[in-house]
Order: C-alpha cells, then sequence, then structure tokens
C-alpha cells in the first residue's frame, strides 16, 4: 500500500507514547500552516479550484510546494490526503483492490478512490516517480469529465466539485527517461514555485526557527552560493527547507559551522572535495 | 644486470654514448658523465640508465640533462623523491618545453628543499578542486584557477602559487590558498578594475611602486569588504598577520561606500612615506592584462545582454521580431535598495511590468553589474531585427579552428597514459567533436535490400528478446488476487493447515535498462571493403536495436598526433534514427590514424552521464591503436588504450571489442581482457555478425 499520510500541525495532547491516529479523509488541518506567498499562487489555485481543473506544481525539492498543498487545505477546508508516488505504486494502490476477510473478498478503497468520495485535495508527491501506466489511471480524472474508474470494482466514481487533484514535479534533477507524459501534463494549471527572495526567505527563516537576523542573513548567503554550485558538482542548490534545519540547529545553540556542515553540506552531496568546499564557504561565513 | 658490482667508467661511457647519442658531439662526450656515475652503487647506476631510456622517448636532450644531474640528485634524495623529481621534470617539459624541462633537473636544490617540507607543503593539485568549487560558489561568475609564480588574475582566471609551505602544518597552507582566492575574487568582485590602473600610476615618478602602494591600499579596502561579506573567512585571516597595525590615513578605506577611486586618491597623499605590504602571500595587481579582458567581457557582454532582451521582446510579441514601438523600453530598477547586497537583484522591467530574465540573462546582468556598477542606459536597448547578433553563430565552431590559427580553445583535454613513466602525462590530447559529413541517402536502403532475408531474420531474434511482461503469480503482494492460490489456501484452511499469504499475482516487466556507445575505427586503414562492412554493419545493428528497444549511440574516431584527436558524431544517445542518422553512417568515410586512448576517454565521459543499469562501450576495430608521431604505435599505444579501458572500466562500463585484425590475439586480450574481445575474420561477414555478437552480450 503507498504511504498515505495527513498532516497536522495540531499539538496533540495524547499520550507520549502514542502517535495520534487520523482519518485522512475526515481530518482537516485545524492550525493555519505557516504559509509565505511567493506570487499569486493562491490566487490561482483558488481559481483552478472553483472552475474545477487540477493543478501541478513545480518547483525544485524543498521550496514550499508541499507546505502550500497544506496552507490550501486549510483555507478550503477540505482534507488532504497525500500520495508519496514511488516506481512500484501501481494503479490498484491508488484506486484501491479486493482483499480477503471473514471467507469473502472486500473491496478496499485506494487513497485516490477515497480522495474523490469524501470530495477532498489529493496530493500525488514526486509523481514522476510513478510507473507511466499507473498516471494513466488518473487521466479521466483529470480532465472534464472527473471521474475515477473502479474496472475491477465495476463502479465509476463521479468527482464531487469539493475534489481536486494535485501532484508536484521536481523538473530540475529528473533524468531523461523520469519524464512527465504530455498527455498527463497537459490536463493541468502548472505553478511553478521557486526559491523566495532573499527578503523573504529570511522573514520565513526567522518565523519558522527563531533565528536571530544576523544569523538568518549569512545562512541565506551560504544558500546563495550553493545554488551558485548548482551544475557545477551539486544536483540542487540548499532549498528553504535546509536552511530552515540549519537555523532551527542554531536555535538551539548548535555552532553555526556544525550546523551548516550536518543540515546543509552533508545533505547536498557525498563528494568529499564539495563537501570540504561548502565547509569552507560556511566557515567563511560565520 | 643482475651483477651486483658496480659498472665501470668504460661501461657506463659505452651505455651513456649509446643512450645519449644523437646530443653527444665531440665537444660533449659521455665521459664525464660517465665518471659521475661511476662511483656510485649499482641499484643507483640502473636506476639511473633506466630513466635515462625512458626520457630518451620523450626527448634526447631532457635525457642528457638527467643523466649530468643525476648523480648530485640522487645524493640528496631517496629513489621515490627521485622518481618524483623526474615525473615533475618532464611534466614540465609536455608543458612548457624543453628550457623549464631541464631548469627542473637543474635546480636540484629547490625540489629537494620543497620535496623536504613535502609533509607539510600544499600544492596546487590539492586544492584545485575544493577552491574551484569555492569560488564557484563565492561569485555569480564563472572563473577559472591556473598556476602562476606570484598570485594575480585577470577577471577571469586567478592564478595562483603551484605550491605554498610558508606554515608548519597543511591545514594552515591550506588556508593560505583560501585567502589569497578570497583576496584575488575580491579584486573582481569589489571593483578593483574598475578604474584604469595604469593611468593611475603613470603618473608617479615611479609607476611599478605606485601599483605596489595601491595594491596595497586596495588590499586593505577589500579585507573591509570581505570582513563585512564573509565575517568568518576575515576573522581568521586576522590570525594569520602579525601585525595588526593599518596606516591611520586608510581608514577610509573600511567604509563599506569605499571603491577604487578611493584607493586611487588616497595614493597621491601616502606615496611618499608608505611601505608597500611585505605578505609573501599577497596577490600582485596586473592592470593590463585584467583591462584587457574585461574590454572583451563588457563588449561581449552588452551585446549578449542586447540580444537577451531582443529575445524577451520577440516571446512577448509572440514569435514575431519587430522593432519596439516608442514608448516600448526596457528600464531597472533595484528589487530591494535597502539591502546591503543588494547587487544582482534587479528587476528587469518592460512597459513598467516586471518580466523575469532567464537564468542566463541574470547571470549577464550580474556580472554587468560587478563591472560596472551598474546596468547603463544604452545596454537597455534590445538588438535590433536587422542588427549584427554575435550569438547566432555558435563562438566555437571546433571545425573552423583548422582553419585559422592554431589554438586550443573550445575542445576536450584528455590524460595520456606513459606506460614507460607509470604516469599520466597531463591534457596531452586534444580532441574535438565533428559532424559527419552526410552521405548518400541510398545507401541504408541499399544495404537493407541486400540483406533483405537476414533483417527479418534479425527482427525476429531480437523481437523475442524484447522485455514483455510477466504474470507472476503466488506473490505475498501483487495488483490482483491469484484465485488459484486463494482457492487452493482456502482448501488448505479447510483442513486445518497453514494459511500462505502467497495470494496475488503481480505483473512484472523485465525492463532492458541498457546503454551501449558503438566506437568504430575511422582510421585510414579502413579504406575501401572494410568501411563498407563496417558501415552496413552499423545499418543492421541500427535495425535491430531500434526492434530491441535499448538506448544506443555512434561514434567514429580518428585523428592525428595528440593535438588533433577526433570524435565524429554519428548518432547521440538522445537522437532517433531518422533519416539524418541515415545519411551519417553512410557518410563514414576513413579518416587518419587511430589515437584509441583519447576516444575512449571521450566516449566513456558521454557514457557516464547515461543513466542505466548496464553500460557498454563496443569498439569495431580493424588493428592495434596507431598514430603518425610520438611513438604511439606499439606498446605505448597499447598500454595508454589499456589504461583508458580501466578507466571506463572504473565508472561501471563494460567494454567490449569487435575486430577484423587476425593478429588481435596478441594485443586484444591485454587491452580488452580475456573474454572481452572477438575476431570476425571474414569481414564481408562483419554486418551479419556484430548483431549476433551484440545479442549474445547483451540479452
Amino acid at each position: 500500500m503507498p504511504r498515505t499520510s495527513s498532516t497536522s500541525r495540531s499539538v496533540t495532547k495524547a499520550s507520549p507514547l502514542h502517535a495520534r491516529v487520523l482519518k485522512p479523509e475526515s481530518h482537516l488541518i485545524e492550525k493555519e500552516p505557516y504559509y509565505e506567498p511567493l506570487g499569486d499562487e493562491i490566487a490561482l489555485f483558488d481559481a483552478a479550484y472553483a472552475s474545477q481543473i487540477p493543478v501541478l506544481l513545480k518547483g525544485p525539492t524543498g521550496c514550499g510546494k508541499t507546505r502550500f498543498m497544506e496552507y490550501m487545505a486549510w483555507r478550503l477546508k477540505r482534507p488532504l490526503i497525500t500520495v508519496s508516488c514511488h516506481d512500484d505504486l501501481t494503479a490498484s494502490d491508488l484506486v484501491g483492490r479486493y482483499l480477503i476477510t471473514n471467507n469473502e473478498t472486500v473491496w478496499v478503497d485506494g487513497p485516490l478512490a477515497r480522495a474523490v468520495r469524501c470530495g477532498g485535495i489529493c496530493y500525488l508527491d514526486e509523481v514522476v516517480e510513478a510507473r507511466k501506466d499507473t498516471t494513466v489511471v488518473i487521466h479521466p480524472l483529470a480532465d472534464d469529465r472527473r471521474i475515477l474508474p473502479m474496472e475491477k470494482h465495476g463502479e465509476l466514481l463521479q468527482a464531487p466539485k469539493e475534489f481536486v487533484l494535485t501532484m508536484s514535479y521536481n523538473p530540475g534533477y529528473q533524468s531523461v527517461l523520469k519524464e512527465l507524459k504530455q498527455s498527463t501534463r497537459q490536463r493541468f494549471i502548472a505553478i511553478e514555485f521557486n526559491y523566495p527572495g532573499a527578503a523573504l526567505e529570511k522573514k520565513i527563516i526567522m518565523t519558522e526557527t527563531g533565528l536571530d537576523e544576523g544569523g538568518a542573513d549569512k545562512l541565506i548567503r551560504l544558500a546563495h552560493m550553493t545554488r551558485n554550485l548548482k551544475g557545477n558538482g551539486l544536483d540542487e542548490g540548499a532549498s528553504t527547507r535546509l536552511l530552515v534545519h540549519a537555523a532551527k540547529l542554531m536555535a538551539r545553540g548548535i555552532a553555526p559551522r556544525t550546523a551548516c556542515s550536518g543540515a546543509i553540506a552533508e545533505a547536498l552531496t557525498d563528494d568529499p572535495e564539495m563537501l570540504r568546499a561548502i565547509d569552507e564557504l560556511a566557515s567563511s561565513l560565520f | 644486470m643482475a651483477s651486483s658490482f658496480p659498472l665501470t667508467e668504460a661501461e657506463l661511457d659505452d651505455l651513456l654514448d649509446y643512450l645519449l647519442g644523437p646530443v653527444l658531439s665531440s665537444r660533449r662526450t659521455a665521459a664525464p658523465l660517465a665518471r659521475l656515475l661511476a662511483p656510485m652503487e649499482r641499484h643507483l647506476q640502473d636506476f639511473v640508465l633506466h630513466w635515462i631510456e625512458i626520457i630518451d622517448r620523450t626527448n634526447y636532450e631532457l635525457a642528457y640533462q638527467f643523466a649530468a644531474a643525476a648523480p648530485q640528485g640522487l645524493a640528496q634524495l631517496d629513489i621515490a623523491s627521485a622518481e618524483a623529481w623526474i615525473i615533475e621534470a618532464m611534466d614540465t617539459y609536455d608543458r612548457e618545453g624543453l628550457y623549464r624541462g631541464s631548469a627542473v633537473f637543474k635546480n636540484i636544490g629547490d625540489f629537494a628543499e620543497r620535496s623536504g617540507e613535502a609533509t607539510e607543503a600544499v600544492s596546487f593539485a590539492d586544492v584545485t578542486q575544493v577552491l574551484q568549487l569555492f569560488v564557484c560558489g563565492l561569485s555569480g561568475r564563472r572563473l577559472v584557477l591556473d598556476t602562476a609564480p606570484r598570485p594575480y588574475t585577470d577577471t577571469e582566471t586567478l592564478f595562483l602559487p603551484p605550491r605554498i609551505a610558508l606554515l608548519p602544518s597543511r591545514e594552515e597552507n591550506f588556508f593560505i590558498y583560501k585567502v589569497i582566492t578570497s583576496l584575488l575574487w575580491a579584486q573582481g568582485r569589489f571593483g578593483t578594475f574598475n578604474a584604469d590602473l595604469e593611468a593611475a600610476c603613470a603618473a608617479y615618478e615611479d609607476p611599478g611602486h605606485a601599483l605596489q602602494l595601491l595594491n596595497t591600499l586596495e588590499t586593505i579596502r577589500l579585507e573591509a569588504c570581505i570582513s563585512r561579506t564573509l565575517p568568518g573567512l576575515a576573522r581568521e585571516m586576522q590570525k594569520l598577520r602579525e601585525t595588526n597595525t593599518i596606516d591611520a590615513r586608510c581608514a577610509s578605506l573600511a567604509a563599506s561606500a569605499a571603491t577604487i577611486d578611493d584607493s586611487i586618491a588616497l595614493l597621491s597623499q601616502v606615496y611618499a612615506d608608505m611601505k608597500p605590504m611585505q605578505y609573501s602571500y599577497a596577490p600582485v595587481l596586473q592592470p593590463a592584462q585584467a583591462a584587457a579582458i574585461r574590454k572583451a567581457r563588457l563588449a561581449k557582454e552588452k551585446n549578449d545582454f542586447q540580444s537577451a532582451l531582443a529575445q524577451l521582446l520577440e516571446e512577448k510579441n509572440g514569435g514575431v521580431a519587430s522593432q519596439p514601438p516608442a514608448g516600448e523600453r526596457f528600464s531597472l530598477k533595484p528589487a530591494d535598495p535597502s539591502a546591503e547586497n543588494s547587487s544582482g537583484s534587479y528587476e528587469l522591467k518592460l512597459d513598467g511590468k516586471p518580466v523575469a530574465p532567464p537564468g542566463n540573462v541574470t547571470q549577464i546582468m550580474d556580472s554587468i553589474l560587478q563591472d560596472l556598477g551598474e546596468i547603463p542606459e544604452e545596454y537597455l536597448v534590445a538588438a535590433g531585427d536587422g542588427g549584427y547578433r554575435q550569438n547566432q553563430r555558435s563562438e566555437h565552431d571546433p571545425a573552423d579552428v583548422w582553419k585559422g590559427t592554431y589554438h586550443e580553445e573550445g575542445a576536450f583535454f584528455y590524460n595520456e597514459w606513459d606506460s614507460k613513466r607509470r604516469h599520466y602525462r597531463k591534457n596531452w590530447c586534444v580532441l574535438r567533436e565533428l559532424d559527419v559529413h552526410p552521405g548518400s541517402t541510398g545507401f541504408v536502403e541499399t544495404t537493407l535490400v541486400k540483406y533483405a532475408p537476414q533483417v527479418t531474420q534479425l527482427k525476429r531474434t531480437f523481437e523475442l528478446l524484447r522485455g514483455e511482461d510477466r504474470l507472476l503469480k503466488k506473490q505475498s503482494y501483487g495488483d490482483d488476487i491469484d484465485l488459484d492460490a486463494v482457492i487452493a489456501a482456502y482448501a488448505d484452511m479447510k483442513s486445518g493447515m497453514e494459511l500462505s499469504d502467497r495470494l496475488f499475482v503481480k505483473r512484472h516487466k523485465a525492463e532492458r535498462d541498457l546503454a551501449v556507445m558503438f566506437m568504430v575505427d575511422m582510421s585510414g586503414s579502413t579504406k575501401g571493403w572494410i568501411n563498407d562492412a563496417e558501415r552496413e554493419a552499423l545499418v543492421m545493428l541500427c535495425e535491430a536495436l531500434e526492434v530491441l528497444g535499448d538506448r544506443y549511440a555512434i561514434y567514429g574516431f580518428s585523428g592525428i598526433t595528440r593535438k588533433r584527436c577526433e570524435i565524429f558524431r554519428i548518432k547521440r544517445f538522445d537522437e532517433i534514427y531518422d533519416d539524418a542518422v541515415k545519411t551519417r553512417i553512410a557518410g563514414i568515410a576513413p579518416q587518419d590514424y587511430t589515437r584509441m586512448g583519447a576516444a575512449i576517454r571521450h566516449l566513456t565521459m558521454l557514457l557516464t552521464r547515461v543513466e542505466a543499469r548496464t553500460k557498454l562501450l563496443i569498439t569495431l576495430s580493424d588493428g592495434k591503436p596507431d598514430d603518425y608521431s610520438d611513438n604511439y604505435r606499439g606498446e605505448y599505444g597499447i598500454e595508454d588504450t589499456r589504461q583508458a579501458l580501466i578507466e571506463a572500466h572504473r565508472s561501471g562500463i563494460r567494454p567490449f571489442c569487435i575486430t577484423i585484425d587476425r593478429e588481435a590475439r596478441d594485443y586484444l586480450p591485454h587491452m580488452y581482457g580475456p573474454v572481452n574481445w572477438t575476431l570476425v575474420d571474414d569481414v564481408t561477414r562483419l554486418p551479419l555478425k556484430v548483431s549476433d555478437i551484440y545479442r549474445r552480450l547483451a540479452t
């Protein structure tokens, strides 16, 4: 089964040994997730949602695509059902399958079918990782038919108007082998994400982690240096997420150079020379 | 030479006469050399003679210089360092010629001194990789690193000393490298060359001294800039410096608004009495070189920027290039004027509306800003329709290189293995990728007609090999229920046995994840029917591979001398098998020689860029590696090729060779390994055999 998750920012009061159990299709995000708009993506998403057009989020890793989805789920007050796609993800993992209980076969909905039934937001994370035949099952759902055929079950699910299909995709590092098919991508409205500008990124880091302004400034400069290295040995520069990680460590009193080495350099690469170079850049700043 | 008695002077004289004959004369005989070598121990004599023989292959005069320097050298160095000394001399010879190469042998003291401190010393080669990345991270502009006796920059290349051994630990010596690199980077970044430095110094009595002083002032200014942008580095630089006293008059240079003009203005005040700084690692200024490069870059970037603007306009107007109507103009405004590091973050506007410049334009803008501090008005005019757009022509058209004066721009450089030295000759081969001149369109059709029955047969065989979906039964996890298994399990359960959990069927696609590179010999010796057979073989192969669906590329190789290795593109991995490829296959024509090492290294590089579980490099060859000069023919070439194949193997590539040379048994097993080659002794059967061999190899 695919990993399905519903993320919650709310603080749980349950016993510390037991994680809270949530039903993705009935759980709503209660607390407003922290999100800084980069452009007019919120308005665009709102309009697409109202027009019942599916949405494709493009952008490098760690730039806020998933956070944006959480924010929109909160804003639209719909449950968010996330499916992390991987190369073993089959069509029945998404739609559903028969299982056997009590001498009987029982149909169990997959996450996509559940999202359609409850009129939620289905978010296919890293969709290119899924096999090509799997991505095709979303086609009837992603155009104006808005139906999910469940062949094995002999049913057609007509999506309610609250349902929206979204998926994310990182055009940067994908190999030529893993490209999104035209027939898939042309069914979506695409919203491009990128790393926020320096001032905005600083604000995000400070709000998320409580790090002081000086530290945040230096982290952002380090991020720009690693982004300069993209294509020169790095596949990606440091994402906003990595900066937040480093800032969290720093805010807890870890020495900045150690924090950057652990949260940024080691996370970006295994190449000893590249590690050394990023460490040198970090030590030049801090 | 098993005896342990030293050779006598007379014996040595004879041997040296033989080895160094070409550079000896009646006035320069082997006798004095023999006299010096005679008292040495036998194993040292053997060592010297052995290396003289090896250096002979490179240059006789260099060998003579070695013989002359050897007694003294071996007295000071142990055998391992002596080898390093010889290799350094030969590398220097390869790079800079006989004079410099001999100098390494003559200045044995220099080398001994350096090798004494070798444990602490850091050499340029040790740090290049890290510093290259470091400086790339620092700057938006791509900078190249190179060596020079005194560090300086021409604004595009940072020249660093070849080695540093000033401080007692490697760590600290590396740090000096880092400091020099940062200072040189700062010279470009903070606009040291944004004024005419030569003119500024020319007015003084001693312009050289003035330039030195200006350098000192600039270093003070740049260190202040560094301490603002890179505080961590500045803190450590502080530790490095012995004295901390900065002339009080220079205090103004530490202000963030200070520019090169302030340094020039200050120069007149301090010229009389200030002493230039005396760090041994301090960079020097080379204003003439920097100015020339800067000027060329400015012109190029202005052009690039304007062309890019024109392209933006074109896109906006829906692909129609048109002169902008009056009033439609680009404008720039700083995106965030409050931020201190606002350089580079300009917002480009068209008709008052912001436009997002593509990544490369942002880079050009950043570079212009570094040079000029702003983007002048006249830059913001899009290049006109009829205007001369430089970038419409590729700057480095490899074919043109040979038409004009010889230079090595736009080429690939590859090391070559010298088996005698047991070291690489660095950047020894200059390789270029060229296009095959397309041949006639009919060739492929004729071939297909000629071999029609075989082609049908071939297609059928390869179709069978194609990975098909297989249904795996009794899986613990799968797409669907395996009814047979469920029934069996149900029965099991009823009879009280354990219930199996393997109740599903899974569709499993046996995917072929394979990339294959064909490297075709295009040497002069293939002329005639070998060439025809090669081309026909490629046609058949393409037919088969198209059926099979494997990714494949075809490149030809040839060349003459190490300065002119050539790789011919026939089909790239990302190209489809279309008419253009077909005419290129038809156009494969015999060229010059076969310097295989460089070709293998280049194709290995191309192949490593492809993502595939299995990577094959298949060579179609007609004989030994061979080249016009440098003794490539014979052992040297075979060993270099072998080394290149070992490198390929290391990067996860499986090399294989198909040859028509009947003597291949003598050298191919050594190069490719005992099983990774095959001989097709009947050339006419090559077209049929190649696909067959591929089938055996890749399925």
